[in-house]
């Protein structure tokens, strides 16, 4: 099916915030809390009006921090209620103590998050600082590359996250300002459709008097590791699942998702790994190159937990080399999360490609297509020098 | 022993206690693993008599979650949540906030739910209060209770805001140079009333007669309701565990923690002792009092007396 032949989708310029709010308009989502910060507060405040016009019929909790946010949010899931909040940086991290507690519960909450760096130095730009330190929280974790992305992955992810066989909490990453703040033509589709995909949300384990439940039970050591162990295993099977809802969303609207895009990778040699919205700057970068007859490629990662590891492996090892670039800085591991979390898929493979990590686009730091070819060229230098190069930072000034 | 445990002359039975008043319904039920004498856990089973079986209870980290709760068995008759420990406010507002959107949309049965939001005095007046004041501030028809021990028992007797003056924990211990907990214990109480929110009140374990009542306006109140319940913690507080309900009657009877309530505003002392009782008569015997000389004690008694004329001047004025 082709893009423009879905039923009576609507095409609309939008600020991709408000196209976010309007995808959880369009869940009917019962219930939101939520604390504003930038670069997440268009979202708040456009879920607010929606509440506020009679739009939207929802609880909006106005509470007073994230760590309340995230709180309240598995109070009205564990009512029954479909929950949505958003966050960002400082926010994400105030919640961090109940990120691992609504997955743990099973809460299938969906999060925008408008992903920026951390402090200090306090910065409100856009990096991936923010949502990787929240990698082993437990949550489904999917990166949007633009404003239409965002919006369907905000309504899939209430599919995929609320299915019975999965249960999970979703975290739908677009990056701040870049993406959150600007506008972008976002076809809408009709409520019905939305309506036909996402059924009402039917829980089955609520907190109501007619059938008492003990929610949120401590472990001790006899049982702890089988439940984190049942954790993993449900994660790991949400994959066919999650395949499923984007595969259906597809025939409905014309938009197909993969957990793992590909980019003019035929008989690349060269491969970058990307993602979010930059992936966007790497396909040009691509392009350019391509002219220029170099064998380049792109890999763009949308599901970032569970980590597709199998079609990683897979197309990665097509190539002589892998690229890696990273919006994260860990200090002192050696390489940002992406570039370790490759390196490691790839190290038993028989056939492996040689991989570069760089770490670029911190704190807003913008990261043009050029800045890839500089990229390409230090991995090639390095790969002709024979030298095992570790990581590089990109852009710093000396 | 057939003579009154009470070192004063007071009736016992059922002037104090009269079973026939008090729903014969169990929602934390025997199997729980508090420790002998625990008033904190007979208070909340008081408190949940009161409200009934259409309750959802919102339960901080703290001695009543982890004496009730060990997966995969569970003390609870009625619906219970358990998330962290600062957050029961907050996830009460959430239950609170879900099951009415729910039911407006017609999604579960159309009746009436409390939502009852717990936490010790540590979940409350320390990391907590953050989540209760957003909580209180924003009007969800909600209870919150306070069981407040004094302490945090469940790690181990630190101290916290709510520990008195004076009181000897594994925090603030007495010492050469210490008389133990050197500040004053946060009002929880009045730090409620000020959100002007329509009910307000203090409790005590060993009268479950009065949080039965007070639970039951609780409920009735339109809007949040906040009840402080101090709780005797025998194991904390090193006493013997068969006195729990004795010095919790001493804290009362010696103003060192009075009951009233806050309705609308207006303050009403709901039990007025006879002849106030000298301080001392409370302090003797706990083991966390135990180093204190006379001087302190002094001090102790001034402040005493000086916090119980402003109550009855707010009262008096109401
Ligand atoms: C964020 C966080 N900090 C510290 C703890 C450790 N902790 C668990 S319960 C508790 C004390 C509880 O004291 P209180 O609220 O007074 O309840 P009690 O056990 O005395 O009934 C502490 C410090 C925790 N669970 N979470
Ligand atoms: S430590 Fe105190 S409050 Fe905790 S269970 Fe034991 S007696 Fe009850
Ligand atoms: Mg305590």
């Amino acid at each position: 099916m082709s893009a423009g032949a879905n039923k009576a989708g609507k095409r609309t310029g939008i600020e991709i915030s408000l196209a976010i709010s309007e995808a959880a308009k369009m869940a009917r989502v019962d219930a939101v809390a939520a604390y504003p910060i930038t670069p997440q507060t268009h979202v708040v405040e456009h879920l607010s009006e929606l509440v506020a016009s009679g739009e939207l019929d929802a609880e909006y909790i106005c509470v007073e921090s994230e760590h309340s946010a995230l709180s309240a949010c598995i109070g009205t899931q564990a009512a029954g209620a479909r929950t949505f909040t958003a966050t960002s940086a400082q926010g994400l991290e105030l919640m961090h103590e109940i990120l691992y507690i609504a997955a743990g519960m099973r809460m299938p909450i969906v999060m925008a998050v408008a992903n920026r760096a951390l402090s200090a130095p306090l910065s409100i730009w856009n990096d991936h600082s923010d949502v990787m330190a929240c990698r082993d929280t437990g949550w489904i974790q999917v990166f949007a590359e633009n404003g239409q992305d965002a919006f369907d992955q905000v309504i899939c992810a209430f599919r995929f996250g609320e299915d019975r066989r999965v249960q999970m909490p979703v975290m739908v990453n677009f990056d701040g300002f870049t993406l959150s703040h600007v506008v972008e033509s976002v076809e809408f589709p009709a409520q019905e459709l939305v309506d036909s995909y996402l059924p009402p949300y039917r829980p089955e384990n609520t907190l109501h008097p007619d059938r008492p439940l003990t929610l949120g039970a401590f472990a001790m050591p006899e049982i702890y590791t089988e439940t984190r162990m049942a954790h993993e295993a449900a994660l790991l099977a949400s994959r066919p699942v999650i395949d499923d809802a984007w595969a259906e969303w597809g025939k409905l609207t014309g938009r197909h998702y993969k957990a793992v895009e590909t980019y003019r990778t035929e008989g690349a040699e060269t491969l970058f790994v990307t993602m979010g919205g930059l992936s966007e700057n790497a396909m040009e970068h691509v392009d350019a190159a391509r002219e220029k007859g170099k064998k380049v490629g792109l890999v763009h990662i949308r599901l970032w937990r569970p980590f597709p590891i199998d079609e990683m492996r897979k197309v990665l090892c097509t190539a002589a080399h892998v690229v890696v670039m990273d919006r994260a800085l860990p200090p002192g591991a050696h390489g940002g999360p992406v570039f370790t979390e490759v390196k490691s898929a790839l190290y038993d493979q028989s056939r492996r490609p040689t991989v570069h990590g760089y770490i670029a686009g911190l704190g807003g730091r913008d990261v043009t297509p050029a800045d890839f070819g500089t990229m390409y060229d230090l991995a090639m230098a390095a790969v002709k020098e024979g030298k095992k190069e570790e990581f590089r930072m990109i852009g710093v000034r000396s | 022993m057939s003579q009154s445990p009470l070192p004063f002359n007071y009736p016992l039975s059922t002037e104090l206690y009269a079973p026939r008043l008090i729903p014969k319904d169990e929602f934390i039920v025997s199997g729980h693993r508090a420790c002998q004498g625990c008033a904190e856990v007979l208070a909340l089973r008081h408190a949940l008599k009161a409200l009934g079986p259409d309750t959802v209870v919102a339960m901080a980290t703290g001695c009543m979650e982890i004496i009730s709760s060990p997966l995969p068995t569970t003390a609870w008759a009625v619906p219970w949540i358990h998330v962290a420990f600062e957050n029961a406010a907050a996830v009460g507002s959430g239950i609170e906030a879900g099951l009415k959107i729910l039911r407006r949309k017609g999604r579960i049965p159309d009746k009436d739910v409390t939502v009852l939001a717990c936490a010790g005095d540590g979940g409350t007046a320390d990391i907590g209060l953050q989540a209760l004041s957003g909580a209180l501030e924003r009007g969800h028809k909600m209870i919150y209770m306070c069981v407040d021990n004094e302490a945090y028992m469940n790690t181990g007797i630190q101290r916290s805001s709510a520990t008195p003056f004076g009181a000897s924990t594994t925090t603030s211990p007495a010492g050469k140079v210490s008389i133990g907990q050197a500040t004053w214990k946060k009002n929880m109480a009045e730090i409620a009333a000020a959100h002007n929110i329509p009910y307000v009140a203090t409790a005590c374990s060993s009268y479950p007669l009065d949080i039965v009542e007070k639970m039951r306006k609780a409920k009735a109140a339109d809007g949040p309701a906040y009840v402080h319940c101090l709780s005797v913690c025998p194991t904390g507080w090193r006493i013997p565990t068969e006195q729990a309900i004795r010095y919790g009657r001493l804290a009362v009877e010696t103003c060192v923690f009075p009951l009233y309530e806050v309705v609308g505003g207006r303050y009403r002392i709901t039990y007025k002792p006879e002849k106030k009782r000298p301080i001392g008569d409370y302090l003797k015997g706990q083991g966390r009092f135990r180093h204190l000389d006379e001087a302190t004690i002094a001090k102790m008694q001034a402040r005493i007396d000086e916090e119980w004329e402003k109550l009855q001047a707010k009262a008096d004025r109401s």
